[in-house]
């Protein structure tokens, strides 16, 4: 039976690594994978989603509507964005991080209040992270991608070691300390 | 060794593979990474051309001489070079030449949705569509062979969801065929009257071999295959619409799946059609293979159940011809949209703002800078095409004289130089009086930061020549050229007042590079005093996403500002530090 996981986000926060770190993990369970990303225009601080696909064979890269088991969401209006995608019985790991879009920025639309909330009276399943504080402790505050790739990584059945490997062959050297360190908070996180 | 690749990455591989020796592009979405890719390669001489015609110009003159060669862009870019593609049809190749071109359904990155296929058929010129990375390695291969089987360019169309996705793909050895001797021969590359007569008629044979070889070769190796299951559904299709096919419905129907998408079979298509009870042709934006099929007199369903515009998905299939809808949870809460925004410290922004205080008309063009065009700026009045904002403005100053001392033209550096600068030398010739911006943010941005003539480096990153700006500008006859910081909003706002005032040419190079470059220093993130804050909101007009309004005060969010000191430039009570 495939599985389907999205990572969406905000353009800028690091989605495409972490679903490189991801993708490279399935890859040494010896699935078939498909990622599909957006790259261009839309990066630019515009909402973004990445689709992780895996099992024996997989065909279509994109993930539709009620087809995915997670979503790991870099953001709260994100998660609420994207949950149509979500199977009925899916679950939601979101980053409790809030970013104002340029409607609200400039006044034309409010934030909206517990986003959360309304995402669990849907009746998805929700795990919530405050991951970007955990970055800035591990090092640096756009390692939030890292601190939320080790969440996701604890909901999985794949090895610690698989996924340690999977981060140093996808991160530079310089920053890898730091990086391990991020994967690690996640991990151990509640 | 199977490994997971991009699309893109895949392409040149299989490029690599084949024995490209000679690569030129122009970068656009979603094309660009084939060619990064394929710079990373030493035994490929690679480079960024100054736009898609002398990409392919470039790629032609190498294939004569002898080179597997090899170019690349968007859907769009393909207009700018179709002058060589026609042509080229008819001449013919040497060594191999393959032109790859990545459509954009669902517009993630474009300003229309084209679809290229059109192109093949127009220009006569073979056209593969592969459908994940491992046929993107085969067919770019495969593609090299058919050139010089045919002795034509092929074309190898990509489509967004093909060229960024990953999936597994089987690499293996390059085999470098060498270079090929050159002949003079010029009944074959001169293409004046006499010899183009003789030469169509050998591209009308061609197609009529191609035909013949979509029917039986392309059957053998697999480039256009048939696979039979439940025949009460045949599905036509090619491209990504396999795989959403495939996943939609399995084994529940048959699949006629076409590697080659000029030119089409038609007794391959025929005999399928005849096996199965109802036939669906399914393909993203234009009804290309559908039309083949009626014109041959076959009944299949296409346009009539799906649409012409955006993306397909699994989803769509599993509705239309199974009936099957998906069920899905709902938020009951009122999202904001999340559209693209200039970035925290862009150094568009504070041009963008001179010219809202200037109220201005602003004819736009193509590249990050488009997002001026976005609320609360919002001062871009026309997009059309590269390099279409200089030529443009000229043509509005034409219409209406009185229009040049209220608007501009604004242009990226990369952009300028891809088309901008015919547009000017327009200008300068029939002596407008029209204000040309030129966004030099020393690198193409949009597109990911790739090189270009004017930054001083190659695609590899070596020193290279580079295009003065100012000079080129004043060689092609604009004797009134300025140079402004876009940090800086006053200067910004003076010298284009000046300019507009000036009753001649001028051009304004707004010069900063973008702020995203690894080797740009940041200052450090600015600061909101709460205390001088008197919540006028005088800095959200910029539209930074760094900036937000948190418990009646402005904040500024440490993680995104980079110290740029715009928005401290408009707080009328020093309250950002």
């Amino acid at each position: 039976m495939n599985k389907a996981i999205m990572i969406v986000g905000v353009g800028g926060q690091g989605t495409l690594l972490a679903s490189r770190i991801l993708g490279s993990a399935l890859l040494s369970k010896g699935y078939d994978v498909k990622v599909s990303e957006v790259h261009g225009m839309s990066q630019r601080g515009g909402s973004v989603v990445t689709y992780v696909k895996y099992g024996e064979k997989v065909y279509s890269p994109v993930i539709g509507e009620g087809e995915a088991d997670l979503i790991l969401a870099f953001e709260q209006l994100e998660a609420a964005r994207w949950l149509s995608c979500l199977k009925p019985d899916g679950k939601v790991i979101v980053n409790t991080q809030k970013i104002d879009p340029m409607s609200v920025v400039i006044g034309d639309k409010a934030y909206p209040d517990a986003v959360l909330d309304s995402v669990r009276a849907a009746g998805a399943q929700v795990q919530e992270l405050d991951a970007l504080p955990l970055a800035v402790e591990a090092g640096s505050a756009k390692a939030v991608n890292v601190v939320l790739i080790g969440a996701m990584a604890k909901n999985t059945d794949i090895d610690k070691e698989i996924w340690l490997d999977a981060v140093k062959s996808c991160v530079p050297t310089k920053f890898l300390e730091l990086n391990l360190k991020a994967f690690e908070f996640g991990y151990s996180s509640k | 060794m199977k490994k997971l690749l991009l699309g893109n990455e895949a392409v040149a591989r299989g490029l690599f593979e084949g024995g490209c020796r000679v690569a030129s592009s122009y970068p656009g979405t979603p094309s660009t990474e084939v060619t990064e890719f394929i710079s990373t390669y030493d035994e490929i001489v690679s480079e960024w051309a100054p736009n898609e015609k002398v990409a392919c110009e470039v790629a032609f003159g190498a294939a004569v001489a002898g080179a597997r060669s090899f170019c690349a862009m968007k859907h769009v870019g393909l207009n700018v070079a179709a002058d060589p593609l026609f042509t080229s049809s008819y001449t013919g190749v040497n060594a191999g030449m393959v032109i790859v071109v990545a459509d954009d359904p669902g517009m993630h990155s474009s300003q229309n949705e084209q679809d290229s296929r059109h192109y093949a058929q127009a220009s006569k010129i073979m056209m593969l569509e592969p459908a994940d990375s491992d046929e993107c390695l085969k067919y770019s291969k495969l593609a090299f062979e058919l050139s010089e089987k045919f002795d034509t360019p092929v074309l190898l169309r990509l489509t967004t969801r093909v060229a960024h996705s990953r999936s597994l793909a089987d690499v293996g050895e390059r085999n470098d065929t060498g270079l090929k001797p050159y002949e003079k021969n010029p009944q074959k590359y001169v293409m004046v009257p006499a010899n183009a007569k003789v030469k169509h008629v050998v591209v009308e044979d061609r197609i009529l071999n191609q035909i013949a070889y979509c029917e039986t070769e392309a059957v053998a190796n697999g480039l256009n295959s048939v696979e039979y299951n439940d025949k009460k559904i045949g599905v036509i299709t090619a491209g990504i619409c396999y795989e959403y096919a495939k996943e939609a419905l399995g084994d529940k129907a048959s699949y006629l799946k076409l590697g080659c998408v000029y030119p089409l079979p038609t007794k391959l298509v025929e005999d399928f059609c005849k096996e199965c009870e109802t036939v669906y042709v399914l393909e993203e934006l234009d009804d290309y293979i559908e039309t083949h099929c009626k014109k041959i007199g076959l009944n299949v369903i296409g346009k009539e159940k799906f649409t012409l515009q955006g993306e397909y998905s699994q989803g769509m299939i599993k509705k239309v011809i199974l009936g099957e809808e998906a069920t899905s949870l709902k938020a009951d809460v009122d999202i904001p949209a999340r559209p693209p925004v200039l970035c925290a410290g862009c150094p568009h922004r504070g041009l963008f703002y001179a010219l809202k205080k200037l109220n201005v008309t602003v004819s736009g063009d193509i590249g990050c800078y488009t997002l001026g065009a976005s609320k609360p700026l919002g001062m871009i009045d026309t997009v059309l095409c590269m390099g279409g904002s200089v030529s443009g403005l000229h043509g509005r100053n034409l219409a209406d004289p009185d229009n040049a001392k209220k608007s501009v033209a604004v242009i990226g550096d990369s952009t300028f130089i891809h088309s901008g600068v015919t547009g000017l030398i327009d200008i300068a010739y029939n002596n407008s009086n029209s204000v040309t911006i030129i966004l030099d943010n020393s690198i193409t941005g949009m597109t990911g930061h790739q090189q270009n003539p004017t930054t001083g480096f190659n695609i590899k990153g070596e020193p290279a020549a580079a295009v003065s700006l100012e000079k080129l500008c004043a060689a092609v006859g604009i004797n009134n050229v300025f140079v402004v910081d876009p940090y800086n909003l006053d200067e910004c706002y003076e010298t284009i007042g000046n300019a507009l005032n000036l009753n001649a040419p001028a051009v304004v190079i707004s010069r900063r590079p973008c702020a995203l470059l690894k080797t740009v220093k940041h200052n450090p993130p600015l600061k909101v005093n709460k205390d001088k804050c008197k919540s006028c909101k005088m800095c959200m007009k910029i539209g930074c996403p760094a900036i937000s309004m948190k418990d009646g005060k402005a904040e500024i969010d440490f993680t995104q500002c980079l110290g740029c000191n715009v928005c401290s430039q408009l707080c009328k009570f020093g309250a950002i530090e």
